[in-house]
């Protein structure tokens, strides 16, 4: 489904990334992990080319999206993407938010988009707030609106760019339960998060990244059981102290 | 183009340099009253006696609505009416000099807005932390709150006397000979539209563009240093 | 002081058969229609520019600089003399005899103020977008927009949002700024006061009346915008914007 083929990037002299090779399965869900500033946001945004990379190539259901043909509105319809900080439009309300981008990428009607929208609103547990706008929402309510917005699209695949590390500790929860849910049914899900609970439920495999490469990219067994790096061990240490 | 006459240009160049001469007196003096006027005004306006809040608001917003065209025409008329009345005796000023006036009453109410927002932009909780610390008022204000206020002010401050310096050329309604004046008057004599508007405007470009990069690079050191 | 006050001079009739306070009106609504046509020209040119300046493509950006560069470091006064009394003598004989016999005084004074105010706008338009955090962007183009579209859906309803107290006081630029267009010959309410003054001498009742006219339509511009901007302000969100995080 995807594959990431010796990617390398840099911003003017400083390497972000080098080297990168790996594979996501249709069906698979992988966790890519590493301390900050270790490249894991800009690899996973190099799947749907908002990072543009100057060696390598990544391929997504069979298109390359560094081609300068690839229609990349086209591929970025099919690969949703949840971000970090939210980025709902604020000045939108929630079902505007579910169902702009229905309507204008795929030109779906306004009446089957709404029944869309509602439907997975509903599914992430939020559908009485379907005419609020965003700044009314707490964060973990924005973040599940979200997933909705991303899945609205009929995705074949997700990215999530650290989907809690904004959210007050109380809200991770109900954003990670509907993680869980859709990989159970079988999403293609790349997940960029340092929840280790959530890797070790539903990943399939675990990728580790320091300095801008892939250090490790294990089954959840190996890598939780016998990390083979001294760096995933200690950064593994670290954050599991807690 | 093809005759575009520098001759023109190059037979009229002293009386052009005194018009520009003029303009950078002009906006040096309301620069340097309006600043010091201005910084009054927005004393005042933080003050916490209502009747000087009112006063300078009064003060500020007036000369923020009318158009400064308006000001310099009306400023020109009144004040030696106003003079006659203080003084009793007719005292002409003359277009040129009324203009020195003009501008920095004028300007003072835009450099005011400008340290004011300057002042409030420093957190209050640096002059909490500067109370803390044991200083006194105007230690506070001194050491801590001037210094950031300034730095946060100095590219608006400078901005807008780059707004005055290219107003200047609006001395036009009274016939003063700023720079934009004495082309205007070479063109009334000689009949070369081409060759004296396109100098003033090039001429005005370059040193307004030149200032504003000066102000931007001063801004982005400030940045650094904060 | 020897002021003669006369305030029912403005019911005296001018010696084109209209009484003064008809002068009076008559420039305001003038400078109303300069005002509001240039605003409209300002704000079309200003958001082209803007947007220019924002986009990835660095030609873009550099017409969009120079274009601010150009019309924010001429003055106003120097801009509209050279529309009016130069570009006819650039351009070929007949297009130049044209333009000085049969274009309306009107249309190149609101031109040129529309160009003059529209680098402003540039500048706010630019400044709003540049606000917004990269990652709206980014979230438009994961949904499958393209460029354009972050921009129509995404970028600029929230970039006008968060500049309009910037744009509110532009607009109240451009009402004073319109008192300068008289010198090119627009009978706008500036030229009547010039004019009453010189017919009539009332320097100071003829000031108070303009100036509160100028007051007038200021507050006016005013109320017009915070009207706008209540009506377009998104709940939840705190008043001025917070474009993103």
């Amino acid at each position: 489904m995807i594959a990431i083929n010796n990617v390398s990037k840099w911003y003017g002299d400083f390497q972000v990334l080098t080297d990168c090779t790996t594979r996501v399965a249709k069906g698979e869900v992988v966790v890519v992990c590493g301390p900050s500033g270790s490249g894991k946001s800009t690899l996973i945004k190099c799947v749907n080319a908002l990072e543009p990379f100057q060696k390598g190539s990544v391929v997504v259901n069979g298109i390359a999206v560094e081609d300068t043909k690839t229609n990349l509105p086209r591929l970025r319809a099919q690969v949703g993407m949840v971000f970090q900080h939210f980025e709902l439009f604020p000045h939108m309300t929630i079902t505007q938010n579910l169902t702009v981008a229905q309507m204008k990428v795929l030109g779906r009607g306004k009446e089957e988009a709404l029944d869309k929208g509602l439907k997975l609103l509903d599914r992430v547990g939020l559908k009485s707030q379907a005419d609020k706008f965003p700044g009314q929402l707490s964060g973990g309510q924005q973040q599940r609106v979200a997933i909705a917005r991303a899945l609205a699209m009929d995705p074949i695949c997700m990215l999530f760019d650290e989907p809690t590390s904004a959210l007050d500790p109380e809200m991770i929860n109900e954003v990670l339960d509907v993680m869980v849910q859709l990989a159970r049914e079988g999403m293609t899900m790349m997940c960029v998060t340092h929840e280790m609970g959530f890797a070790r439920k539903v990943a399939h495999r675990v990728i580790f990244m320091d300095q801008g490469a892939i250090v490790e990219d294990a089954t959840k067994d190996d890598f939780f059981g016998k990390p083979r790096s001294e760096r995933a061990q200690s950064f593994l240490a670290k954050i599991l102290q807690h | 183009m093809g005759d575009f006459d520098f001759s023109i240009i190059a037979t009229n160049w002293r009386f052009l340099a005194e018009g520009l001469r003029y303009t950078v007196q002009v906006t040096l003096t309301a620069m340097v009253g309006g600043i010091l006027l201005g910084t009054l005004l927005a004393l005042m306006r933080l003050a916490s006696l209502w009747p000087l809040q009112w006063l300078a608001a009064a003060y500020i917003n007036f000369f923020r609505s009318v158009p400064l065209v308006q000001v310099i025409l009306a400023v020109y008329l009144i004040l030696p009416l106003l003079l006659q009345f203080l003084t009793g005796r007719l005292i002409p000023i003359g277009a040129d000099n009324s203009a020195y006036f003009t501008f920095t009453i004028f300007e003072a109410a835009y450099y005011a807005e400008i340290i004011r927002s300057g002042i409030q932009s420093v957190p209050r909780g640096q002059v909490a932390a500067g109370y803390a610390l044991g200083f006194t008022y105007s230690q506070t204000m001194r050491l801590v709150v001037l210094p950031q206020a300034f730095r946060n002010m100095l590219p608006v401050l400078l901005t807008q006397t780059i707004v005055l310096f290219q107003d200047v050329s609006l001395v036009y309604a009274i016939g003063a000979t700023d720079f934009f004046g004495a082309a205007d008057k070479i063109t009334q004599r000689d009949l070369r539209p081409v060759e004296m508007y396109t100098t003033v405007a090039v001429v005005y470009f370059v040193l307004c563009f030149a200032l504003s990069r000066l102000v931007k690079y001063l801004q982005s050191r400030i940045a650094i240093i904060r | 002081m020897n002021y003669h006050w006369d305030w029912l001079f403005f019911f005296q009739e001018a010696d084109d058969g209209l009484m003064y306070y008809q002068w009076v009106l008559s420039g305001l609504g003038w400078t109303v229609a300069v005002s509001l046509t240039s605003l409209a020209i300002a704000l079309l040119l200003g958001s082209a520019f803007g947007v220019m300046r924002t986009t990835p493509n660095r030609w873009l950006i550099a017409i969009g600089d120079t274009y601010v560069d150009v019309f924010r470091n001429i003055p106003l006064i120097v801009q509209l003399f050279l529309w009016f009394f130069v570009l006819p003598e650039l351009v070929p004989r007949d297009i130049g005899l044209w333009m000085k016999q049969d274009l309306p005084y009107f249309v190149t004074a609101v031109i040129g103020l529309g160009l003059f105010t529209g680098a402003r706008i540039a500048e706010q338009v630019k400044a709003g977008i540049n606000s917004l955090s990269r990652g709206q962007r980014f979230a438009g183009l994961a949904l499958g927009f393209t460029e354009w579209q972050t921009y129509r859906y995404v970028r600029l309803p929230m970039a006008y949002r968060i500049v309009l107290p910037a744009l509110t006081s532009e607009a109240m630029n451009v009402y004073k700024n319109s008192a300068v267009t008289y010198s090119v010959g627009i009978l706008e309410l500036y030229f009547q006061y010039k004019q009453i003054i010189e017919k009539t001498s009332q320097v100071l009742e003829i000031t108070i009346v303009i100036t509160l006219a100028y007051f007038v339509v200021a507050f006016a511009t005013n109320r017009l915008f915070a009207w706008i901007e209540q009506r377009s302000r998104v709940p939840g969100m705190i008043a001025g914007g917070q474009g993103g995080k």
